[in-house]
């Protein structure tokens, strides 16, 4: 019931952000048509960064306390985390080109997200390399925990260092009202989206726990 | 209108990465549905 609700309310998120991204939003005088991307990439980014936030806590959470479910979470997060900042770098590449004239720059923000991106990676390559269980889940933990410092880099890294990408204007009172409405109507969709995705990744990662537990039971 | 395609290009990309992965998931969770629905019968048949 509850998951029928979530799948209901994101569909119905998705349909009003896609209405007041293409028919209700003005056009940005600068950039013109092309600058509908941010109510895509922020929403996409903050996805991302949500997810890594689920990371830590669950990661922190499971090096505590040793259940498996922290380590579920942990990883079905990580996963979702890394899929949605792929499509942040990916979508933030194709804005970049018309804006900027380049499909990449090494600049502060992008860069960091970059890093970023690695080091999830690296969240599910450095456990693959353990055979023992327990200690690729620790593993993975430290490097969730670890990870985590570079969310806080991405997120400064406009203030911190003069760049390319924008400095923040949404909660700076820099945007105007239909433009505010519209990217959080954006994110969101995208939030809901994200528990939608999480519920299913735990549900199938809680599953395959259960199948190796079936497969080793004695004859 | 000038730099449409990238704007299409942005949001095509987006949407079909999100629901390849939806998709993925759904199959990953049918396959393991049926794989454990099977043991379990196998282990009351014992």
């Amino acid at each position: 019931m509850k998951k029928r609700i979530l799948l209901g309310l994101g569909f119905l998120l998705i349909l009003l952000s896609l209405y007041l991204v293409f028919l209700f939003v003005p056009t940005e005088k600068e950039m013109g048509i092309v600058q509908r991307i941010f109510y895509l990439m922020v929403p996409s980014a903050w996805t991302a960064l949500l997810s890594f936030l689920f990371v830590f806590a669950a990661s922190i959470l499971y090096l505590a306390s040793r259940k498996s479910k922290w380590d579920i979470l942990a990883h079905s997060a990580a996963e979702i985390g890394l899929a949605f900042t792929s499509l942040t770098l990916i979508v933030g590449s194709i804005w970049a080109r018309p804006i900027w004239g380049v499909w990449w720059t090494w600049e502060a923000r992008l860069t960091a997200t970059l890093v970023l991106w690695f080091i999830y990676l690296t969240y599910f390559i450095v456990p693959s390399m353990v055979t023992d269980e327990s200690r690729a889940a620790r593993f993975a933990a430290v490097v969730g925990i670890v990870g985590f410092l570079d969310v806080p880099i991405v997120i400064l890294a406009t203030t911190l260092w003069r760049g390319l990408h924008p400095a923040p204007i949404i909660f700076q009172g820099g945007i105007a009202p239909p433009m505010l409405l519209t990217i959080l109507a954006s994110v969101a969709a995208f939030t809901v989206l994200y528990f939608i995705l999480l519920m299913l990744r735990v549900s199938i990662k809680t599953d395959e726990v259960e199948l190796k537990k079936l497969r080793e039971l004695p004859d | 209108m000038e730099n449409f395609g990238y704007l299409l290009a942005a949001f095509s990309a987006a949407w079909a990465v999100v629901f390849a992965y939806l998709l993925l998931l759904l199959n990953r969770q049918k396959k393991l549905h049926q794989e454990i629905n099977l043991l379990k019968e196998e282990l009351k048949g014992k």
